[in-house]
């Protein structure tokens, strides 16, 4: 009997534990501890620590763990176990090293995907149990440093990338503009009253990939939707708050989002290709603010190609001719039921579609979500490291003849990206709203 | 001895009892009142249908993704779990008791089929053993407690057998088997033995946010 080999990657240095470390003594950790242990949770904590009944049976449901060889430090219950049952062990009593160690374990090898869930035989919530750890963390200060930044870009701006409240209108007319040379008649229209859809997306879309809105400003135009965008803050759907357990933050970026939809008088807000934007507005954010599902209703974007292709509001010229295969987001999949609208709409905008193995709410996380990716460069071979599964599942659908790879969530996106790169998996990544945007019939293709 | 035997097999039996109902209605209860004191949305949450589909496919061999990916796990966990439960309650020689004590009577199993339940049992345990000891993922999070919880649980069984089959030792095997099992009704509420109580609440509520929330399937 021997104790398994110690993890053997060399921990990233992140200035934001450091520094939080630095100002913490045993006496301070405590307090935050036993603060949040006792003052914070209640049954659900105390049921599943008392539970479990350390059988290891959810270890095969993690990508880390898989893809580390099973190294047993990845499987689920043993992150609990190098964090959360150290604590309550030792009453709070736990050094600042080892606040760093859980720091690191909770906001970079949980990417808080529940797949776990689905195969622990009593359903013990580990992504709620590294949500208390990441709780803690965030209360003593020692959260990494990039997650933390994007935490404080939410408190100061309502948004997740520090745009400016100017940058945000500019950036709509530039992109509306854009769109003009396209459709002469389109308009981003800003602040309607009465719309049916608040369209809302993510910090990084103004900030990186403008181009997405112009698709979207296409596609709402195309089908003749009846849509709106907020000029002023509540424009960004996305939290980070949300993972770096500052659930008061989260309370307000979530409580804003929607009070402009109400500002909005509109019917239902549609959302970009996001995924844990969808968890936060439609899970974890109206929670915290005392709703049981959402006050308004919330369309993700798989949801709404779906009604538009459905109800032939949009029409495919010519289906996408490469063969692509479909990842299943968890945050949408798993988090929200649309694994078979998210087929639909891929049937019917591609020629072929090839499913990877495991699919639908069993499929692998792209191991960005759950705010990893948001901790930053530091962390990227945590990653690619913890996901050697994916690309193995990736290459299989390959193997089969996918070309393309669709991955309806930014996230995934992003994370996926990394992973085809670092393995040399070769697979093109594209959102729907690339494929729809490519395929769909547009004015001038008729007029041509 | 007799006195011996009278006092374990009726006041300490008593006694052994009380706590484990009681022990189990208290652990139950101060847990529901716990989350109505703090987490009063888990009430808003549960879904009787929801819950109990979540439920009916992990009590079920291989409806479950993962009993399919441990065939030899979930035929040991499988008939491990029915004759821990079914083998005590429906032993000859137990419901004799219960007809001598209340005048209550019911059905036994054929002595060989209980008999072999117990070996089952002890089986089962040192199967558990084994993968304490030997799986890397479930090596790493055992703790002393997991011993000793199994120990618990097999000594009823190994004591009941060897009393059963008369081989050593007959009378202080009978006491050894009745004391072996009260402390195991007493372990029940305060070990982790009180998943038994537990995994029903804990399944169904993640049954139900998978359900009605996820609109997914948890197994
Ligand atoms: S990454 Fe997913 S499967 Fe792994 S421990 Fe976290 S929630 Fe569970
Ligand atoms: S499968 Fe469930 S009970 Fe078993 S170790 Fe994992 S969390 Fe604990």
């Amino acid at each position: 009997m021997t104790e398994p080999a110690q993890q053997s990657e060399t921990k990233a240095q992140d200035k934001g534990i450091e520094v939080g470390i630095s100002k913490l003594d045993v006496e301070r950790i405590e307090k935050v501890v036993t603060g949040v242990l006792k003052g914070e949770t209640g049954a659900r904590l105390k049921a599943y620590v008392e539970t479990c009944i350390h059988c290891g049976l959810c270890s095969e449901a993690c990508h880390y763990y898989l893809s580390h060889d099973k190294d047993p430090h990845y499987s689920p219950v043993g992150k609990v176990k190098q964090t959360l049952w150290e604590m309550i062990r030792k009453k709070g009593r736990v050094s600042p090293e080892f606040i760093k160690t859980a720091a690191v374990i909770a906001h970079t090898e949980c990417n808080m995907c529940k797949r776990c869930a689905q195969y622990c035989p009593f359903g013990i919530d580990i992504a709620y149990i590294i949500s208390v750890v990441r709780r803690i963390i965030h209360r003593l200060g020692a959260t990494p440093l990039y997650i933390q930044d994007t935490a404080h870009s939410h408190s100061v701006t309502m948004n997740q990338m520090w745009v400016k409240a100017d940058e945000w209108p500019d950036t709509l007319q530039w992109q509306e503009e854009e769109a003009q040379a396209e459709i002469p008649t389109l308009r981003i229209p800003l602040e309607k009253e009465g719309a049916e859809v608040m369209y809302s997306v993510i910090g990084p879309e103004p900030k990186f990939q403008a181009q997405l809105i112009y698709q979207a400003a296409i596609i709402m135009d195309v089908a003749g939707v009846n849509w709106t965008m907020p000029a002023t803050i509540g424009w960004d759907n996305s939290d980070m708050a949300m993972y770096t357990g500052d659930n008061e933050l989260m309370g307000r970026i979530k409580r804003t989002h929607f009070e402009t939809a109400a500002r909005l008088k509109v019917k239902k807000i549609v959302m970009g290709e996001c995924g844990h934007a969808f968890r936060s507005v439609y899970d974890m954010g109206n929670r915290w603010l005392g709703w049981k599902m959402p006050p308004i209703r919330i369309v993700h974007a798989i949801e709404f190609y779906y009604d538009l292709l459905k109800e032939g509001r949009i029409k495919i010229v010519k289906k996408f001719d490469q063969p692509v295969t479909l990842h299943d987001p968890c945050n949408v999949v798993r988090g929200g039921g649309l694994g078979e609208k998210s087929r639909y709409v891929a049937n019917a905008i591609c020629e072929k579609v090839i499913e990877m193995v495991p699919n639908y709410e069993h499929n692998y996380c792209c191991c960005a979500g759950g705010g990893v990716i948001n901790c930053g460069p530091p962390y990227k071979m945590t990653r690619v490291n913890g996901n050697r599964v994916k690309a193995e599942q990736l290459f299989s659908a390959k193997t089969k003849g996918a070309k393309v790879l669709i991955a309806p969530c930014h996230n995934c996106h992003s994370g996926l990206h990394d992973i085809v790169h670092h393995y040399g998996v070769g697979l093109d990544i594209k959102f729907f709203a690339d494929i729809i945007y490519a395929c769909m019939e547009k004015p001038e293709a008729t007029e041509a | 001895m007799v006195d011996v035997y009278t006092f374990v097999s009726g006041p300490l039996a008593w006694a052994a009892f009380t706590i484990c109902i009681g022990g189990c209605l208290y652990r139950l209860i101060s847990l529901i009142v716990l989350a109505y004191k703090k987490e009063r949305f888990i009430f808003t949450y549960m879904s009787f249908s929801y819950g109990l589909r979540s439920i009916v496919h992990w009590i079920t061999p291989f409806a479950t993704e993962n009993w399919r990916r441990h065939p030899v796990l979930t035929v040991v966990t499988f008939a491990f779990h029915i004759s821990l439960v079914i083998a005590p309650i429906f032993l000859l020689s137990h419901i004799v008791l219960w007809e001598e004590a209340w005048d209550l009577r019911w059905p036994a199993l054929p002595d060989a089929l209980a008999d072999t339940m117990a070996v089952i049992v002890i089986a089962g345990c040192i199967f558990f053993l084994v993968r304490r000891l030997k799986l890397p993922e479930v090596q790493f999070v055992t703790t002393a407690s997991d011993y000793v919880i199994l120990a618990i649980v097999a000594a009823p069984f190994v004591t009941g057998f060897l009393a059963y089959h008369q081989w050593v030792a007959y009378p202080y095997m009978v006491i050894a088997h009745i004391i072996s099992g009260e402390v195991m009704l007493v372990a029940i509420p305060f070990t982790r033995l009180s998943h038994m109580v537990f995994s029903p609440l804990t399944r169904a509520y993640m049954g139900s946010e998978f359900g009605k929330v996820r609109m997914a399937r948890d197994w």
